[in-house]
């Protein structure tokens, strides 16, 4: 009696781990496929923005800096800058104001100054800065 | 006719269908006019499921086509335009109509003893519909979708721990791409339709199961021993639903005749975001709650909180019927009501503040 008792135990459980085994066998490729592959691509590490007498004082624009968009922004006194334009709060796109002579994104009213900092509104964090070079005409941004 | 129906009950035996058809009643009492909303609600779900059919026979879920296979069904396919116009109208009507749903069950208490379960799938159906109208509004890849879309991924991406992760599955990477635009097409025509069956399917079933509830007020007043009057579903309150469909459909062809969905421009993600932008309305108060948030409380990031706070309160909403051991007891509940209101209240204040806003 407790042996058969055993034996219907043991049949049991190896019954139950098969069918544990054929979900997982199927469940973990399944979830693996849902997690797209990291991108092969190399962060970009330096572009030609635009070409500087383009940039006008007091303006800003935005350039593909491999497959994110970056901010070219010539300050008042014709100082160049450049930043990663990815807002630091929820991803959108910043752009130049001239107005107020600040970043502004439009998403939920962030306000950068011209190094970067958060002024006001929800972004935690300060704008990725790139640094700027000029060859001849060309504007050269690159990661730090 | 009658000789067809004889030849299937000869083979399959339609006793079980004719005696429910006979027996089946809706009680008839003051509130009996909410009674209507699920009805609706269902009915507009079959009108996203019959234009959405149609749209899938030109639209391309590419970035580079989604947008102008779109604009060719508005300009170039005969009555294109009405078939999306129905689609995008009636994908608000229905949100709408099951928002309201949801808080006439609530405030009649519908929820309590033995309904748990079929609150708790009616919520879960809330659920599906906002993402139907999240992943749907990225399908036309114009301007505003591509950026609202941003956003709502990003806020997937303040959850705590999870975040990255969820971020990163929903978008089909780092950023919103036209990977993103597969998954949520995806989303959108298979995996929620899928879903959606099926909980609307049990949500029938236990509604069927267990019939009407009647108000708190009504069923004292029948324990007293009063009287129920009933009114027969088939034909009589049949035809009253359809009735109202039929207020739907007009509501909705002058919708879509007059007031046609706008497609925007193309999305470029190398372009910065244009002013004013925001999502559909039925996402504006949280969005706009959220933009009200500081950047840091007590140090922790105001998103993180944010987003917290919002999954605490779906979970409170799902388990409803469990809190509310008064109306379980047939016993009137003022607090559940007062919370309802205020979160009602909240929803709607925030929804116009934040279209005014933006
Ligand atoms: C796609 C969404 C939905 C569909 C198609 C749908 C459909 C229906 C239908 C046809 C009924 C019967 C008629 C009626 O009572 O109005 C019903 C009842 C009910 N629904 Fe829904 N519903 C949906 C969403 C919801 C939601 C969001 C909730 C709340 C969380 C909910 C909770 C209930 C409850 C508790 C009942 C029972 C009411 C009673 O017996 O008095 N449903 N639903
Ligand atoms: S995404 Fe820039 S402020 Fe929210």
């Amino acid at each position: 009696m407790s042996s058969a008792f055993n034996r219907r135990r043991f049949l049991d459980a190896i019954l139950g781990a098969g069918f544990i085994s054929t979900i997982a066998a199927v469940a973990y490729p399944v979830w693996r496929y849902l997690i797209p592959p990291v991108s092969g691509e190399p962060a970009t590490q330096s572009v030609v923005a635009a070409q500087a007498s383009q940039v006008k004082p007091n303006s800003g624009l935005v350039f593909k800096f491999g497959s994110k968009p970056g901010l070219l922004v010539r300050t008042p006194d014709g100082e160049l800058q450049a930043f990663n334009a990815v807002c630091t709060h929820l991803d959108c796109t910043v752009q130049y104001k001239p107005d107020t002579s600040q970043i502004w994104c439009a998403c939920h009213n962030g306000t950068y100054d011209l190094q970067g900092n958060v002024v006001s509104g929800p972004p935690p964090r300060p704008l990725e800065r790139l640094v700027v070079n000029q060859r001849g005409d060309e504007v050269v941004v690159s990661r730090t | 006719m009658s000789q067809i129906i004889d030849w299937v009950d000869e083979r399959l035996d339609l006793s079980g269908i004719r005696h429910f058809i006979a027996e089946k009643g809706v009680p008839i009492h003051t509130q009996k006019i909410w009674y209507y909303l699920g009805g609706v609600t269902l009915f507009l779900f079959m009108v996203q499921v019959a234009s959405g059919i149609l749209l899938l026979l030109y639209y391309r879920p590419s970035a580079s086509e989604a947008y102008e296979s779109v604009q060719f069904i508005v300009t170039q396919v005969e009555f294109g335009w009405l078939i999306r116009n129905i689609h995008s109208w009636s994908a608000n009507l229905l949100i709408l109509a099951a928002f309201a749903h949801l808080f006439s069950v609530f405030f009649l208490k519908s929820y309590r003893q033995p309904r748990e379960l079929t609150w708790i799938s009616g919520a879960l159906l809330l659920f599906l519909m906002l993402g139907f109208g999240f992943s749907g509004y990225l399908l036309p890849w114009n301007e505003l979708a591509f950026f609202a879309t941003k956003v709502g991924t990003g806020i997937a991406g303040a959850v705590p721990f999870v975040g990255r992760g969820m971020l990163r599955f929903l978008r089909g990477g780092d950023d919103v791409t036209g990977a993103t635009l597969s998954r949520f097409y995806a989303l959108h025509v298979a995996i929620l339709p899928a879903m959606t069956t099926v909980l609307v399917a049990l949500h029938l079933l236990f509604v069927q199961r267990q019939g009407m509830s009647v108000p708190m007020k009504e069923a004292r007043r029948l324990r007293a021993g009063g009287f129920q009057k009933q009114m027969p579903f088939f034909p009589d309150y049949i035809l009253r639903d359809v009735l109202v469909w039929y207020v739907a459909i007009a509501l909705l062809a002058a919708l879509a005749a007059f007031y046609p969905w706008e497609l925007g421009r193309k999305a470029d993600p190398f372009a910065a975001v244009p002013a004013g932008i925001r999502p559909e309305w039925y996402f504006l108060a949280m969005f706009h709650t959220l933009k009200l948030l500081p950047s840091h409380i007590l140090g922790f990031e105001g998103e993180r909180l944010g987003v917290l706070a919002f999954g605490l309160a779906a979970a409170l909403l799902v388990v409803v019927p469990f809190l509310d051991r008064r109306a379980s007891r047939e016993e009137s509940s003022p607090w559940f009501t007062t919370v309802g209101l205020a979160a009602l209240l909240y929803f709607v204040a925030f929804t116009i503040i934040g279209y005014l806003a933006s």
